[in-house]
């Protein structure tokens, strides 16, 4: 099966068809930075980008992956939005543990790309397919609030 | 096999995350890792030739092993080794405080999911389908689900009983317990799971002098390290532990659960082995927040103040004892909650049960009793006709104040000005009707247009202690090395410390910065190579191993100003005082009035500088008889008011907004307690809404993220945030534990907003959206009402 996964061409023999994307992107290409937390599409942590589209990567068959464009975390590094993402998850402190950070990028860059000031998205609805266990989301939310809507008092709501 | 298969975790050298002293909120060392996806969790290691394990289960809750028939699962192409009981070299047991808990179950499984054998492959597929053909024969024995049912004791789970702890707490009784005003009530906790995103997983590596290295994500290396010593008959020193990249604890992860698998198939079949938990095995294969049943009395004068409480608590302590013995201590001795009352009588029970094992997690036996003293005061309160609020206020901890162990509260008590400033909070906004549909209880479902909902407003306030109690001798130790390179100085810190997310690597180095003035600091990988820094839990580390990381650095200041003394002496007599007018920042030492005496980096010509250091806590007693002694290190408070949206015709709500104020005593690192108090927040709604493992008879219902459900971004509501500096005198820098408070009190609080806003009882958590209909009781069971209470049946 051939799969075009960061904008490389890889080609893989023996994949059975119902392997998991995520087996393929963590166990056969060595990308582990799609988590496995779940394998029900629950949690979001193995989010990645398909034709440019989020999807669980737990959920789709390497046989509808195959031939389409596969973009995962690592292959975001350069991108401009989810650099400017990651930065303000960081400087937010939306970031504890880490597992299901590498899922909100990929989810918040694809909001993000689709309506860059959200101006027709409810963040949270956008955002409620991946679970945080850590941080309560708040600081997630206003992170990428922050990179929608730069120096418009950050937060939404919340106050300290 | 690649060299070591977590390198690519450990930070780049150099100043890879910037500056940021005590106070200062720097960005986490490891965030860029994380964000980018290049964070090496436990679940990502791979080393060259390694095998994968997976575990054989017991589908029983109780029964005798007959015979187990591992020949078709060994033959089977890839399989490397079958392992069962009788392969264990050492003790074949393990726990945190009694070693009860077979590593391979033996004659008897006591609940379902207890592993019983263990298989190594080439890969995982063919590993899990060797397991699958690992044949058990089981005599299935009577199953004993209720700690009532463990009470009578007709049929032992352990023979010894099944009695974990039965302990009271007594005081002021003498003349009996009578008021003017009594209320009553009787509260259920469901079992809460700590639900890690990471499951547990870890590598484990053969060496060649016959023992064994570890990768593992764990809350306590050191622990491990010593169970792994008995179960595998080799000494400590053979077996090295090394933290791997974690994925959250809460508690899940104190006591071990792979890593004696992992350690037993490496030596065995001399390769490197790994394992990861599916989420399903997760539920079974770690300890959960024990279910329980509260029965309070409070008697009242009839101004509200409280003259006696009386309490019952059985928790259900699952298979094995785990933590289970500190735990019910702490749901007694914080049973009344942070109230003044002159007289108490407590007695709290756990039993083992064949229902999964329970232990640690975050707030450890004080959310249960939150959950009922909290519930008790509003009940007080409407008995009264008092402001729930007033009533806390009349009867809250003050200062000097006793435990009702007798033990003081020191200090300044901070549970006074936590209401306080609850109170002066604004509410948000009053509910309009016409507002977007999302914004009302069921969201995107709409199933509402706003007639039915009710708005209500709850208050919350919990405490418990942070650090190990009850004379536990609690310590941690730090290594701080401090030597030059090519740009200046920098210091490395080594402890065994486990940063399982919550920003301790941020902290220490935060310490280090403030007390030695170099910006470069890199605090290396935890692992055993280094004294114990005890267990990321109980809200301790912060105070523990930030305690440790502090005299290791006041040793090397020593040590900097001993050699600037022998070379700079005659020039700056104030260097002969050590410590007085001397200061080090930004890599200078400096003498009175700030005149500069030298660079750090001059005064490491002569070597580097390295001081290990061991730091204990003030010391703490047992409980005697009557549960009267010394047993806590400090006292650590949290109060939330919550804002909720009912709609009564269809029992959803909605969370507008929960404010919540916590005493962190000092902040080392603001952003990272705002951390906490959200995350512990959200942890506590969790269990007020919707998070419960359900056991029938001893099997769960529910191992799965579909249907055990954890709040999402649409759960977790806008909050505001207090911190308060309120110092411990007693502990460094003034610290009060930050990790545990929030989950506290926000479970009561949420409750109570739903209590008001339904005119409910709601006297079991989660509260179930049947729970808020009215009259709904006195009507027919809605459908799957009566069977989905798992508490019901327990006890």
């Amino acid at each position: 099966m051939r799969f075009d996964v960061n904008a490389q061409v890889r080609d893989l023999p023996d994949v059975p068809p119902w392997e998991s994307l995520l087996s393929v992107l963590r166990d056969r290409l060595g990308l582990y930075g799609a988590k496995n937390a779940c394998e029900q599409g629950e949690c979001g942590s193995c989010t990645v980008l398909l034709e440019g589209a989020p999807v669980c990567a737990c959920l789709v068959p390497a046989a509808r992956a195959a031939e389409r464009e596969v973009v995962t975390i690592e292959g975001l590094d350069d991108d401009v939005l989810a650099t400017s993402v990651r930065e303000a998850i960081r400087r937010c402190g939306g970031v504890q543990c880490g597992f299901c950070t590498p899922g909100f990028v990929v989810s918040a860059t694809a909001t993000l790309r689709r309506d860059p000031c959200l101006a027709k998205t409810d963040l949270p609805e956008a955002l409620s397919g991946n679970l945080c266990r850590c941080t309560g989301y708040r600081k997630i939310l206003q992170a990428v609030e922050d990179v929608a809507r730069p120096g418009e008092g950050v937060g939404g709501s919340d106050e300290r | 096999m690649s060299a070591d298969p977590i390198a690519r975790e450990a930070p780049a050298t150099g100043r890879p995350w910037g500056g940021g002293a005590i106070g200062d909120s720097p960005a986490r060392p490891d965030g860029d890792l994380k964000v980018r996806g290049r964070f090496a969790f436990s679940s990502d290691l791979h080393v060259d030739g390694m095998l994968w394990g997976a575990t054989v289960r017991s589908p029983h809750p109780h029964a005798r092993v007959l015979g187990i028939d591992a020949a078709t699962a060994a033959a089977m192409p890839g399989v490397h080794a079958v392992l069962t009981a009788a392969d264990v070299p050492g003790a074949n047991s393990f726990g945190l405080i009694v070693a009860d808990q077979p590593v391979l179950a033996a004659e008897v499984v006591r609940f379902e999911g207890e592993a019983v054998a263990i298989v190594a492959a080439e890969s995982l597929e063919a590993a899990r389908r060797a397991a699958e053909a690992v044949v058990v024969a089981y005599e299935p024995l009577s199953v004993v689900h209720r700690v009532v049912d463990a009470l009578a004791g007709e049929v032992t789970v352990h023979p010894a009983g099944n009695v974990v702890r039965d302990i009271r707490i007594r005081r002021g009784t003498e003349d009996g317990l009578t008021a003017p005003v009594v209320v009553r009530g009787e509260y259920r906790v469901g079992m809460q799971d700590q639900a890690p995103l990471g499951t547990e997983s870890g590598l484990a590596v053969p060496r060649p002098d016959g023992g064994v290295d570890l990768y593992a994500n764990t809350q306590w290396i050191h622990a491990d390290r010593n169970q792994l010593a008995s179960v595998l008959a080799l000494p400590p020193s053979s077996i090295h532990v090394q933290l791997a990249g974690v994925g959250g604890a809460f508690g899940a992860r104190e006591d071990i659960s792979l890593q004696a698998h992992l350690c037993l198939l490496a030596l065995r079949t001399g390769r490197p082995v790994k394992m990861v938990y599916s989420r399903e095995e997760s539920f079974y294969g770690h300890v959960h927040r024990h279910s329980g049943v509260l029965r309070y009395e409070h008697g009242a004068d009839r101004d509200g103040r409280l003259r006696y409480v009386r309490c019952e608590i059985e928790l259900d302590g699952g298979a094995y004892a785990s933590t289970s013995s500190p735990v019910v201590s702490n749901t007694a001795a914080f049973a009344v909650g942070p109230y003044a009352c002159p007289a108490v009588d407590i007695r709290a029970v756990v039993a083992y049960t064949n229902n999964p094992p329970c232990g640690a997690m975050r707030g450890f036996g004080a959310v249960q009793a939150a959950v009922g003293h909290e519930a008790q005061m509003d009940r007080l309160a409407r008995e009264l006709g008092m402001d729930p609020l007033e009533l806390r206020l009349l009867n809250v901890l003050g200062d000097g104040d006793l435990m009702p162990t007798g033990q003081p509260v020191p200090g300044v008590v901070p549970a006074r000005a936590l209401l306080e400033e609850l109170r002066s909070m604004p509410l948000p906004p009053e509910r309009v009707d016409d507002r977007d549909p999302l914004t009302l209880p069921g969201g995107a479902g709409y199933v509402t247009r706003g007639e039915g909902v009710v708005r209500g407003v709850g208050y919350g306030i919990g405490f418990k202690a942070g650090g190990m109690p009850e004379g536990v001798r609690d310590f941690s130790t730090a290594r701080v090395r401090v030597r030059r390179h090519a740009d200046g100085v920098v210091a490395e810190v080594a402890t065994a410390a486990a940063e399982v997310g919550q920003g301790l690597v941020s902290v220490v180095a935060q310490i280090v910065r403030t007390e030695l003035g170099v910006d470069d600091v890199v605090v290396l990988p935890a692992d055993t190579g280094v004294g114990s820094a005890g267990s990321s839990s109980a809200s301790r580390q912060t105070y523990m191993t930030g305690g440790a990381v502090k005299v290791a650095c006041d040793a090397v200041r020593l040590e900097l100003l001993t050699r600037a003394h022998d070379r700079f002496g005659h020039l700056f007599p104030e260097l002969l005082e050590f410590g007085h007018e001397v200061t080090l920042a930004a890599g200078a030492l400096l003498g009175a009035e700030g005149r500069a005496v030298c660079t750090i980096a001059d005064l490491l010509d002569g070597g580097a500088i390295e001081e290990e250091r061991r730091f204990d806590h003030h010391p703490t007693t047992s409980l005697d008889e009557d549960g009267q002694g010394s047993p806590h290190i400090q006292f650590i408070f949290a109060a939330h008011r919550a804002v909720a949206d009912v709609d009564v015709e269809t029992g959803l709500s909605r969370l507008v907004e929960l404010a919540v104020v916590q005493d962190v005593g000092r902040a080392i690192n603001p952003l990272a307690v705002e951390g906490q108090m959200e995350g512990g927040t959200a942890q506590g709604i969790g269990l007020a809404l919707m998070e419960e493992i359900q056991v029938r008879e001893g099997r769960v219902l529910n191992p799965s993220f579909t249907d055990y459900l954890i709040p999402t971004t649409l759960d977790v509501p806008p909050m505001r945030l207090k911190i308060l500096e309120i110092p411990d005198e007693a502990a460094p820098y003034g610290i009060k534990g930050a990790g545990e408070p929030a989950t506290i009190s926000s479970t009561p609080a949420v409750v109570a907003a739903l209590r008001e806003a339904s005119g409910r009882d709601l006297a079991r958590v989660p509260v179930r959206p049947w729970d808020l209909i009215p009259d709904l009781s006195e009507l027919a069971s809605p459908p799957g009402a009566g069977s989905h209470d798992n508490l019901h049946e327990g006890a």
